[in-house]
């Protein structure tokens, strides 16, 4: 059954930018496979910039902050920085409570930089 | 309060996967007073974070039976319980401070409780050492009406 409820995570990393797109509901159950991919990706890239989509997300719950503190740190550490992008309405409100919009920048929209040769695009399904 | 006009109650065990059947649950549930889609996730954003609480401390690394039970009142409040059996909470007030969290090092926020009463009208928790924990959500729900 997998794929079935559109769980997972999407990794397009571009030069040193990842873009991370997370698909369905994020609680603790599906919140850990979701970390677990995009540190991969940010550690394999070198990245600098990490931006977190949240476009296609159909539930979130305090985990998804939990998720996006750690990459925050992540990119600290990294002298990178987080961008979290496209949050629909009712997720802006559990980031809110947080006070996310204090770590990370917030956009509507993004740039990934041109495409290249070496592009590296992995797509991953998790449940 | 008065007989409640519907309720539902199942028993689960404490599978990370089963944080998202009991929002299905509970959405599918009150699905006949046909709550506003906002007010619906409240509720199951609600229900997500006092599962995974049961599931993360209240069993830790073990497996035990949750059981959530939801009650609907005629003025549409809704109450819902959800109760483990597992190690019971040591200083409550110290666990619904926003922010604090035994796990850390599991990129856990500590904004479970924050976020229940932020979602919820109201909150209640119960918890004894050993014995389990309890807690009591309500919200009431607008009454949707085609007159």
């Amino acid at each position: 059954m997998k794929g079935m409820i559109g769980l997972g995570v999407q990794i397009t990393a571009r030069r040193q930018v990842v873009c991370a797109k997370l698909t369905g509901d994020i609680d603790h159950h599906s919140a850990r496979q979701m970390r677990c991919e995009i540190d991969i990706a940010v550690k394999e890239n070198d990245a600098t910039e990490l931006i977190l989509d949240f476009s296609a997300v159909t539930f979130m719950d305090s985990s998804g902050i939990g998720l996006v503190m750690g990459r925050y740190k992540l990119m600290n550490e990294r002298q990178g920085r987080l961008i979290i992008a496209k949050t629909p309405g009712y997720i802006s409100r559990v980031m809110r409570i947080a006070g996310l919009n204090r770590l990370a920048k917030i956009v509507e929209e993004y740039e990934l930089p041109p495409e290249e040769a070496q592009e590296v695009v992995k797509v991953e399904t998790t449940n | 309060m008065k007989r409640p006009i519907n309720e539902m109650k199942v028993v689960f065990p404490s599978l990370s996967e089963n944080e998202r059947f009991a929002r299905i649950a509970v959405s599918g549930f009150l699905s006949f007073i046909d709550p506003k889609v906002d007010e619906l996730a409240d509720i199951k954003t609600a229900v997500s974070e006092a599962v995974t609480n049961c599931i993360v401390h209240g069993y830790h690394d073990t497996v035990g039976k949750i059981e959530m039970s939801v009650r609907v009142f005629e003025d549409n409040t809704v109450r819902i319980r959800i109760s483990d059996k597992g190690c019971g909470i040591e200083n409550i007030e110290q666990a619904m401070q926003p922010l604090f969290t035994t796990k850390p090092d599991e990129d856990r926020a500590g904004l479970g409780f924050a976020v229940m009463e932020s979602f919820m009208d109201k909150i209640k928790v119960t918890s004894k050492e050993g014995k389990g924990t309890a807690v009591t959500l309500e919200k009431k729900v607008a009454v949707r009406s085609c007159q």
